[in-house]
């Protein structure tokens, strides 16, 4: 799907929509490469899922979220419920990139006493809304704290982020009708379809699809693009904005490793090792596709 | 065939209260606590899963329908939104029956609930043995799920006085509840004692020199009347109630057990993980070596049926704790 460039300037800024892409682009690529050194601490996670929804933090946390960087509790924030806690490891690249986390503190990631463990958890991250892991959780809390922000007058959306793995669990489709039954236009669910799971391909593990008929059955308003395009990805997400009555879901396409041919060909990608020597080709690889706009 | 008329079954359809007849009750006393309560606090809220008229939530519906968050029969996003509204700042009493709320959603609680220790409170109906309804329905293992997950605050009331006392006291603590409801026509036995809930304390109800029953729930209740009618055969029987499952009141425990006394324990629970073994545990801790016996389910799953022949037949009902207790003292 590709998006307009007459799309508008972000509101209340002078910034056009070309400016906002491409300032928007080198988020993501910080977002990879803040990943990629993470990754290195440990030699092993879920880098290929980080490389992968990168684009899609970017749009979020660089344009989308109303919040306060350096107060991560106000009152007044969008909230951002990372159900998969699997991939804390991209939330971290984004938190600091967003300002939310001092990027010297990724190095931590992973390590005892880290404010930054390898699967999620709020008590120990500012910025971090909930513990995940657990998956098929995330939709529903948003669910009662859209019921609560919109009972006390706050105008605040709560944006959760899952995972197509994560529609294999009933809880997500119970959260689903909940949601559009309450008509909290509040919630946006966006969806990361790497169509990858544990036990390998999702078509082969539970089949998802077809995806966006099943959230317009549930009533929810749904836009599916290339989770890998900044355009897209900003083009969808102007149009789902509250007042419709409705919660929005955006369906993002996403390619496991993406920006790293080295790992997008990965064979064993849901949990990815990396060899020592391969962190270092792994940047340069990322480092010459960011230079070359090798992007969308 | 025979020609004489069939005699009349009793059936659990006409026999679903485990009130005595003619016992004095109290209708729906959760439901009127918390309607009552919100009226002073505006951050409580109400959530059922397609239960409010079964778990008495109907009332605070009622009172305060905009405060009232229907979910569904979908337990899950039940505690999760709990969770969510909790927090945002509000404080949400959860409903549905505890069979649901545990086997069904127990993970929802544990982690959106108990482990960010949100004040969100869980009331689980027909705990125990309180339906005919056979193991669908039946929480015979609630407390043993629930005794493991960390930070929760476990209540099994024994009638309308301790519900309608608790449900305030378990808005005030300030971490993640679970409250075994009696809903409906709920006996009031606890006025005529000299008796006041508190949130993690054990009450001694009456004293006795020959045996101490260490009860917890409805079965506080039978416990009372087991004591009195022993008192014709010259027991005595001193009851010590346990409102509060956890944190236990290990010293009123300790110090009831530690006395030459036949010490008994009463639940409306499977002996296997509930007041029992809890009991037994600070008492072998506590280095106390005393006769120490356990009235509760057995570890099975029970028969659908009339409560009264249920409560018989598995050693809840006063008939069965006065044999009991006449059996270990002979």
């Amino acid at each position: 799907m590709s998006s307009t460039t007459t799309a508008g300037s972000r509101p209340g800024t002078e910034e056009s929509f070309t400016e906002r892409v491409d300032r928007l682009r080198g988020a993501a690529y910080r977002i990879r490469r803040h990943a990629l050194d993470m990754g290195e601490v440990q030699g092993q996670g879920y880098i290929g899922q980080a490389l992968g929804v990168a684009d899609v933090l970017a749009v979020l946390f660089g344009d989308q979220l109303n919040q306060r960087p350096d107060d991560p509790g106000w009152d007044g924030r969008d909230r951002f419920l990372l159900s998969i806690g699997h991939y804390a490891i991209a939330a971290y690249a984004a938190f600091a990139e967003a300002g939310i986390i001092p990027v010297a503190e990724l190095e931590t990631y992973g390590s005892d006493e880290s404010r930054l463990p390898m699967s999620a958890m709020a008590s120990y991250t500012p910025g971090m809304e909930i513990s995940g892991g657990s998956l098929g959780h995330g939709l529903g809390v948003a669910t009662g704290m859209a019921l609560g922000l919109r009972h006390l007058g706050n105008p605040a959306r709560v944006v959760n982020l899952l995972s197509d793995g994560e529609l294999d669990e009933g809880s997500t489709w119970e959260a689903a009708m909940a949601c559009a039954h309450h008509g909290l236009d509040n919630v946006l669910a966006v969806v990361d379809v790497n169509a990858l799971q544990a036990d390998g391909p999702t078509a082969g593990v539970l089949r998802t699809e077809p995806l966006v008929e099943k959230w317009e059955a549930f009533g929810w308003t749904v836009r599916r693009v290339d989770g890998n395009d900044v355009p897209a990805l900003l083009g969808a997400l102007d149009e789902l904005r509250p007042g419709t009555g409705a919660p929005s879901v955006l369906i993002c396409d996403t390619r496991i490793g993406r920006g790293v041919p080295l790992l997008e060909t990965r064979e064993k990608a849901h949990f990815m090792r990396v060899e020592a020597h391969e962190w270092q080709i792994a940047r340069d690889q990322l480092d010459r596709q960011h230079e070359t706009g090798a992007q969308a | 065939m025979t020609t004489s008329a069939k005699p009349r079954l009793t059936t659990s359809a006409m026999i679903a209260s485990f009130a005595d007849p003619g016992q004095r009750t109290s209708p729906a006393p959760f439901g009127h606590a918390l309607a009552a309560l919100a009226e002073e606090r505006p951050e409580i809220v109400g959530l059922s899963a397609d239960l409010a008229k079964y778990t008495d939530m109907h009332v605070f519906r009622a009172a305060h329908p905009e405060r009232f968050f229907q979910m569904g029969m979908a337990e899950q996003v039940m505690l999760g939104a709990a969770a969510g509204l909790a927090e945002v700042g509000l404080v949400p009493f959860a409903s549905t029956y505890s069979v649901f709320a545990t086997r069904r959603a127990y993970d929802f609680l544990c982690l959106d609930i108990a482990e960010p220790g949100l004040n969100v409170n869980v009331v689980g109906a027909l705990p125990g043995l309180t339906t005919g309804y056979g193991p669908s329905h039946q929480a015979t293992e609630d407390l043993a799920i629930l005794r493991g997950c960390p930070d929760l605050t476990i209540v099994d009331p024994c009638d309308s006085v301790d519900i309608a006392a608790a449900v305030p006291a378990l808005a005030d603590h300030d971490g993640p509840t679970y409250l075994r409801l009696l809903r409906g026509q709920v006996p009031t036995v606890l006025d005529e004692y000299d008796y006041r809930f508190e949130l993690g304390r054990a009450a001694e109800l009456r004293t006795g020199r020959d045996v101490v029953l260490i009860s917890t729930g409805l079965m506080t209740m039978r416990a009372l009347q087991a004591a009195q009618r022993l008192e014709a055969d010259h027991v005595d029987v001193a009851v010590l109630h346990v409102p509060t499952i956890k944190p236990l009141d290990r010293d009123a425990i300790v110090a009831a057990a530690d006395t030459d006394r036949l010490v008994l324990t009463c639940e409306n629970h499977t002996v296997i993980g509930g007041l029992g073994e809890a009991v037994a545990t600070e008492i072998a801790l506590a280095g106390i070596g005393t006769r120490l016996g356990r009235i509760g389910l057995p570890d099975e799953f029970l028969a659908a049926g009339a409560l009264p022949t249920l409560h018989d037949r598995y050693g809840l009902s006063t008939d069965a704790i006065v044999a009991r207790i006449k059996e270990s003292l002979a």
